[in-house]
């Protein structure tokens, strides 16, 4: 029907391509995370704008200068920022293919994140114990919200964290577990961003 | 007695037989319809052993165009559900005079208001946009799937979810009371104890994962995945769109996630977001929630622009008028539509200034649509016009939505919108953009790409049936709004002292049984178009002279859309193909590589539905173990590390061949 050919060969351009070029499989996923964590980072920005809002809605309950302890929070940074390098480690590791270097520092890496969810648990612990809960001021319900979806991030990539050992002791440095852990160190180091934003926003500002 | 109490609420939570609504006759007689029709449905797809084939071709489906066309029945089971409660509040409106209460008692008719725009922008437009750009967007820009099969199937399992928990509070406890966008302090703990503000949150919560996931999947398919030769600037208006549809999904429904987040801690938690005391502030919740809410509007209307644009452009026979001018107004009205989220509350208390800002923002709007509607008008101009069903949409959209342009920009001066807010008249005008922008757009691209979906044309005889009971029966059910607005109704009124009002309300009442009509003819039209595919079918895979790459395929396309990856050389494609005369390769045909169904998608979002119900109703054992359930099952799936195949090349030749031996039998 139409392919009658009406023109000459010389400016009929090729409108097929016949010699298929393999896609690489999961090529695009680099592009989605990425997108993914954007989106997620407008869920913090959300978080941090009703903190801005609500930080000085005390309701005569804890004011921030009493209740914050800035070494533990200088503890607490460090093993998060130390996280960051031994991830780095591993992807180091992983380009090197070295599959036993890349499950150690994973394993650092978990166990450093571990303390900072640890730490932090204390210190929500122990400013429920003072009476400085989440339901006392909008403005502890703000600092509690913000500060615990960070920590709820960083559990989950520290289970993410764990299957993924699991899938590179099974199947080894596959493609496919290399895009995995390229995923996650996305993550991780994306946390260890908004960390930086809670250190300085919520805890600095409020102290100095 | 007491520890039997106990025991009940430990493992039932608040849900308790007397959370059944058996006492409303309205609601029973509709389950008795629901159980009925159930019945009839599972007892047939028993009968006709359709099991099997609806769970492996289409349930656990990854295939786009099977997806898209999932997504658009549940928009058209729940069009039918948010129409029935339009047409109930119709009914009360135009009873409830001189003394008359009416038939609706005030808690029910309050949660059909609620339940009505939920629905009919949640679990209406929403999957009818999706489920068209799941349809087309691959297809236009030459790819064999979206970036992420999986997930697309598991996006649309999770908008089913939030379905089914808004649909089960009809029948098992109730729904929220407080409007469609549950504002506190109303919908907080303290004034809205019961389970309907839970039911929104959830269902809502629940649909909006599965949407922004959606939005991911479908920028980094149009970013990353298309033909080679297809630069931005030589994308289908519709794909263009599309992307900055997504664009704004992406950026908007976080902010609905978070805000809907944390009204959910006031509730369960006891925290003070929005709370009146001990210093929660209500209005963060209405600047949020709007932050997401006028983006969603513009998520709604830019798909249906570039739907206009398609057919426009289709059906004159001519390339659309002023492409880039319409990318560029694309792009701006992407950008505005998040500097303009105030004007939904000038009148609570943001100040002169602010209200001029926003105001001017949303005027400023009107400038780049009004310059979509010259370029549509242009196209037609001097174009061989062919009045199909979906050109007939996009000639009714053009006028309806400049009526209801036209109110926006006069409910944008701040001013007037202290007049006119919270009134029958606003009711009028998002109706008129959202009917005439949105559902005229949905119903030209279903008339216009149901042949691409299923090899034969929708009748036109009862589309245009439907097409004129439904613009005939908005203006009668909408300009009556209009004048009472002007008159100074508000909306959501369950009774009226002013006898003089109730013509209008009779006169939207008949508009509202027009629509009805409408939606039947629809329904026929379906039914009709099934009864004669034979005679509507379409064997050329281009039954309307498309211009753009999915009309390149069979109707429908074979699994992998295209054998051959198209090669793009200006803008609409297809027809460039058509004029230089292209020849479809017919051999060395290759192996293509797919991804395989999968039946996780539907477990992990049937996971996230249940807790989601737990929580609704406190029932925290449930709640926990399904939620384990739910990150156990969805870690298991990623263990499987064999997720695609190939179709074989013979298989690929032999569906070319087949297709290209009905071309020549036609030619």
């Amino acid at each position: 029907m139409h392919n009658v050919a009406t023109t000459t060969g010389s400016d009929k351009p090729v409108f097929f391509e016949v010699e298929e070029h393999e896609h690489e499989p999961g090529g695009s996923t680099m592009l989605g995370f990425w997108i993914y964590l954007m989106s997620d980072c407008l869920i913090f920005a959300v978080l941090f704008a009703t903190y801005g809002v609500l930080a000085g809605a005390y309701a005569a309950g804890p004011r921030p200068d009493e209740i914050f302890e800035l070494p533990l929070l200088a503890a607490n940074t460090a093993m998060l920022l130390f996280s960051s390098i031994t991830y780095g480690f591993a992807m180091i590791a992983m380009q090197n293919r070295n599959k036993q270097a890349v499950l150690l520092w994973l394993v650092v890496t978990a166990v450093f994140g571990a303390l900072f969810v640890g730490i932090e648990l204390y210190e929500f612990a122990s400013l429920i114990h003072e009476g400085a809960t989440p339901q006392r001021s909008a403005f502890l319900s703000a600092f509690f919200t913000l500060v615990a979806t960070h920590g709820l991030h960083v559990s989950f990539g520290i289970l993410w964290m764990i299957v993924l050992m699991v899938q590179v002791q099974k199947r080894g440095l596959l493609a496919d577990n290399r895009r995995r852990l390229m995923c996650l160190s996305m993550f991780w180091h994306f946390l260890d961003v908004i960390w930086i934003g809670v250190f300085t926003f919520v805890y600095l500002i409020r102290v100095i | 007695m007491l520890g039997n109490t106990d025991l009940t609420r430990l493992i039932f939570g608040r849900l308790t037989l007397d959370s059944i609504p058996y006492h409303e006759p309205i609601l029973v007689g509709t389950f008795a319809v629901v159980v009925l029709g159930g019945l009839a449905l599972l007892g047939a797809l028993t009968y006709f052993k359709l099991w099997g084939y609806l769970w492996n071709e289409w349930l656990t489906s990854v295939d786009h165009k099977r997806i898209g066309i999932m997504y658009i029945v549940l928009a058209i089971v729940m069009l039918l559900r948010g129409f029935a409660d339009a047409l109930m509040m119709r009914a009360q409106q135009a009873m409830a005079f001189n003394g008359s209460e009416g038939f609706l008692p005030a808690h029910h008719y309050d949660q059909v208001f609620t339940a009505h725009g939920t629905i009919m922008i949640f679990f209406v437009a929403m999957p009818l946009i999706v489920g068209i750009m799941n349809i087309v967007v691959p297809l236009q820009i030459g790819a064999r799937d979206v970036a992420f099969p999986f997930l697309n199937n598991f996006s649309f399992w999770m908008t089913a979810g939030g379905v089914i928990l808004v649909m089960l509070s009809l029948f098992l406890g109730e729904f929220a009371r407080t409007g469609w966008l549950a504002f506190p302090p109303l919908s907080d703990a303290a004034n809205s104890p019961g389970v309907g503000v839970d039911y929104y949150i959830w269902g809502l919560q629940i649909a909006g994962v599965g949407t922004l996931l959606s939005g991911v999947n479908f920028l980094a398919t149009i970013v990353k995945m298309r033909a080679p030769g297809m630069t931005m600037m030589r994308m289908p208006i519709f794909t263009w769109t599309a992307l900055c549809t997504n664009v704004l999904i992406v950026a908007s429904f976080p902010v609905l996630t978070a805000v809907l987040a944390l009204l959910s801690l006031d509730r369960y938690v006891g925290t003070h977001f929005f709370t009146n005391d001990l210093g929660g502030n209500s209005m963060m919740y209405f600047n949020l929630i709007w932050i997401w809410g006028h983006p969603e509007v513009y998520i709604l209307i830019l798909p249906c622009f570039g739907v206009y644009s398609e057919v426009t452009s289709t059906f004159s026979g001519k390339r659309l008028f002023g492409y880039t001018s319409m990318v560029y107004a694309t792009v701006v009205i992407t950008i505005l539509a998040y500097l303009v989220w105030l004007h939904h509350f000038f009148t609570m208390g943001n100040g002169a200034s602010v209200n001029s800002f926003f105001g001017i923002t949303t005027m400023i709007i009107s400038i780049p649509t009004g310059a979509k509607i010259f370029n549509w008008l242009f196209t037609m101009y001097r174009g061989r016009v062919r009045f199909e069903v979906p050109m007939l949409w996009t000639i009714a959209f053009l006028v309806t939505f400049t009526i209801g342009g036209m109110t926006g920009v006069l409910l944008a001066v701040p001013p007037v919108d202290f007049v006119t807010h919270n009134s029958l008249f606003l009711v009028a005008h998002f109706h008129n953009v959202i009917i005439g922008g949105v559902l005229f757009g949905m119903f030209a691209a279903i008339n216009y790409w149901f042949p691409k979906a299923f090899g034969f044309k929708l009748d036109p005889f009862w589309g245009k049936v439907s097409f004129w009971f439904w613009v005939v029966g908005f203006y009668f059910a909408f300009m009556p709004l209009y004048v009472l607005g002007l008159m100074g109704v508000t909306r959501r009124l369950r009774e009226f002292d002013d006898p003089s009002l109730q013509i209008w309300f009779i006169v939207a009442a008949f508009g509202a049984v027009l629509i009805a009509a409408g939606i039947a003819a629809f329904l026929v039209q379906i039914f009709v178009s099934v009864r004669r595919r034979d005679e509507l079918a379409d064997t050329t895979g281009d039954p309307w002279d498309g211009r753009t790459l999915e009309w390149a395929t069979s109707s429908p396309p074979p699994h992998y859309n295209f054998a051959f990856t198209p090669v793009v050389h200006g803008l609409d494609a297809y027809t460039d193909m058509k004029r230089r005369g292209f020849a479809r390769p017919m051999e060395g045909f290759k192996p293509i590589h797919m991804p395989k169904n999968t039946g996780a998608g539907i477990f992990i979002a049937g996971l996230a539905t249940v807790c989601g119900f737990a929580m609704i109703w406190y029932i925290w054992w449930l709640a926990a173990l399904s939620f384990v359930a739910l990150v156990a099952m969805t870690i298991a799936h990623t263990f499987n590390y064999d997720r695609d195949y190939y179709i074989p090349a013979d298989e690929v030749a032999e569906t070319e061949h087949a297709f290209a031996g009905t071309l020549t039998a036609r030619s």
